[in-house]
């Protein structure tokens, strides 16, 4: 029970302050079409770096949450997902607000994404100080295979093709070996005088996130937006609630799916989403109306993608191993302060670890209070025009990746990165595994020369980094994650290639 | 959904860029000297080039199955927002001064990707007023709250 002693840290004016920023702005955020929860994290990163760590990472946090929160807004009333995560939402949410029951959806999915994410908190709160004592018994070569894990894992899991995904990892895991050497400082691929201190990892995340979109925004060219927004009548809360309350088979697969989900590294929201709803169908009573405008639609999809996000962190704060792309950039977030995930946070910072986690669980709340409110000023902001959006999404990314270090070289390294995600994206590759490789690169790295020199004075390599139970669990999950991923697209592949036959 | 209209050439030339970098960062990785600073680049290299090769042979061979490439329809579309992004980053935000430059690249791109008509007064106008609110934000953002010296060059 450590949290509840650091519990009055989160209501300091300051870091209460930046928890209803970053959930207000999260919720507009999330609700605005192409501006993804990672994008919206990774272009806040550049503003934490002036804060306290603490500070920095509730703001952070708040913005996880909200934007994923925030994306049912315009999956709603616009029929457009801010965010993969609410794509579930959309099913049966749209045809709720085109049936004038906007209101009561979308309050629905605030009270289901509180519950989902409330419950999703709590899972954090009571796993991450279990499994952080289990990360003391990590030597080197269990660290550097953990770091392997998180590459491969996303490489496989979250990518339409393992083998570029994998590909995408290994670009990661060298752009980090670009500058001096730590041990021996040896120049290494410094081809550029920019790259002489290593890849930023701010201007990289920024640029990774953030200019694919601005990019894919022009190649739509002078599209406008003709999204009519359904407007959102009167509705009570105390109803809603209570539609809710009579809905508990949804709320409770909708939690536990996400949770579940959540746990797994490299499954994101959407996931969460779209198997809660499936779930949810499948258990329901009545089933033929999903689809057609039923609560238990929304309700099953919105309590599952909140419910992954504290989940999602367990693997980030016990053994450095994100569970989305977004938990990837709150790494990022970590790492520019300093602090290292695992027993490092929980017994040097447990102050920064703590009132963090408890922001979340008091974001939660916020989050629903909010969102009622500011759901109907959300979907207009969602109507803002892409020639606008992209605009001050390059301007933002442009002074955030200079501000950091005050360093043209930053820009230079955001745009070059940005550029070639964006080519990089439309051939199959993916940003998570990438910047994945780039975070984590280093701490396989460091694990590898350490592990190499104590195997050096054992009984060599193979010996130290191929036998012990956590090694080969380690590298049997690491086999068994890319072996389901090519069994899993070999199989939708034989599916796609029998529709094709058939029609 | 039909995988045969994957545009292959495109496929070739961008794994092929891909697996010459893989061989260029192992060529490096095994050939330069401390070879303990390059031992974890060995690693990762050689994995990187198996992997490109592997997706060169098969973007070669027509095998690709993911990624639509890039259609001439975007890559139209793409292109002057790009080089006027490109030309901002890597020369305006230095040679200008980064306030001038950014709102200048603002107000380029705003205008050039506006479905508004451009022969009307009041679009203008619009978007002039857009681009101020911009450069206000920005300012009032990086130099006010966060104390961010940018660069000032010529002009702002």
């Amino acid at each position: 029970m450590e949290f509840l002693y650091y519990f009055g840290d989160v209501f300091t004016p300051i870091s209460f302050g930046l928890l209803l920023l970053g959930t207000i702005g999260g919720l507009i955020l999330g609700a605005t079409p192409g501006l993804s929860p990672t994008m919206a994290v990774a272009l806040l990163i550049p503003f934490t770096f002036h804060l306290a760590p603490v500070q920095g990472l509730i703001l952070l946090g708040a913005a996880y949450t909200s934007t994923v929160a925030g994306g049912a807004v315009s999956a709603i009333l616009l029929k457009i997902p801010g965010a993969p995560a609410n794509i579930a939402t959309t099913l049966d949410g749209h045809t709720m607000a085109k049936q004038g029951k906007g209101a009561q959806a979308l309050q629905l999915s605030f009270l289901a994404s509180a519950v989902g994410g409330v419950i999703g908190v709590l899972l954090l709160i009571f796993l991450t100080p279990v499994l952080a004592q289990w990360a003391l018994a990590f030597g080197p070569s269990h660290l550097f295979w953990l770091a392997i894990l998180g590459v491969t894992v996303i490489g496989s899991l979250d990518s339409a093709s393992v083998v570029k995904g994998l590909l995408s990892g290994c670009i990661g895991l060298w752009l980090a070996t670009i500058g001096f050497d730590d041990i021996m400082g040896a120049q290494r691929f410094i081809f550029h005088p920019a790259l002489g201190g290593g890849i930023n990892i701010i201007a990289a995340l920024i640029g990774l996130f953030a200019i694919p979109q601005v990019l894919t925004m022009f190649a739509k060219g002078r599209s406008a937006t003709n999204a009519e927004v359904i407007e959102v009548e009167k509705h009570s809360i105390m109803d809603a609630v209570r539609e809710l309350l009579r809905r508990p088979k949804a709320l409770t697969i909708g939690t536990i799916t996400g949770s579940v989900i959540g746990l797994i590294p490299g499954v994101g929201g959407q996931i969460a989403g779209l198997v809660a709803y499936d779930q949810t169908k499948k258990f329901s009573s009545e089933r033929e109306k999903f689809g057609k405008g039923h609560s238990e639609g929304v309700i099953a999809a919105e309590s599952a993608n909140n419910a992954m996000v504290g989940p999602s962190l367990v693997p980030l704060l016990t053994l450095s191993i994100p569970g989305s792309p977004t938990a990837a950039v709150l790494l990022g977030g970590l790492l520019i302060h300093g602090i290292f995930p695992g027993t490092d946070l929980f017994d040097n910072h447990p102050d920064v670890a703590w009132t963090f986690i408890n922001s979340m669980l008091i974001g939660q709340i916020l989050m629903c209070i909010f969102g009622l409110y500011v759901a109907g000023l959300a979907a207009r902001v969602a109507q803002v025009p892409q020639s606008v959006m992209a605009a001050v999404v390059l301007g933002l990314a442009v002074f955030g990746s200079y501000s950091v270090q005050s360093s043209m070289g930053d820009v230079y390294v955001m745009a070059t990165l940005g550029v070639m995600m964006y080519f990089l994206e439309r051939f199959g590759f993916s940003a998570a595994p990438l910047v994945l490789g780039l975070i984590l690169g280093p701490i396989a790295e460091a694990n590898f020369i350490q592990g190499s020199m104590i195997a050096g004075a054992t009984d060599g390599m193979a010996s130290y980094f191929l036998t012990g139970t956590l090694n080969i669990v380690l590298i049997a999950i690491v086999v068994a994650s890319i072996a389901y991923s090519v069994w899993m697209e070999l199989r939708s592949r034989r599916y796609t290639s029998k529709e094709e036959i058939m029609g | 959904m039909s995988y045969v209209s994957l545009p292959r050439v495109q496929h070739i030339v961008a794994s092929g860029f891909i697996a010459a970098v893989g061989m260029w960062v192992a060529w490096i990785s095994y050939t330069q000297q401390p070879s303990e600073a390059f031992l974890f680049p060995r690693l990762i290299s050689t994995v990187f080039v198996v992997l490109a090769l592997w997706t060169f042979v098969k973007a070669i061979l027509g095998w690709t199955k993911v990624g639509n490439g890039v259609s001439r329809r975007d890559f139209v579309w793409l292109l002057p927002g790009l080089i006027i992004a490109l030309i901002y980053i890597f020369w305006g935000a230095k040679a200008l001064g980064f306030y001038t430059a950014g709102t200048i690249a603002f107000f380029i791109l705003l205008s050039f990707y506006d479905p508004s008509p451009h022969g009307v007064a009041k679009t203008w106008i619009k978007r002039v007023i857009i681009t101020a609110g911009f450069l206000a934000v920005m300012y009032g953002l990086f130099a006010m709250l966060l104390k961010v010296y940018t660069p000032r060059e010529i002009f702002f």
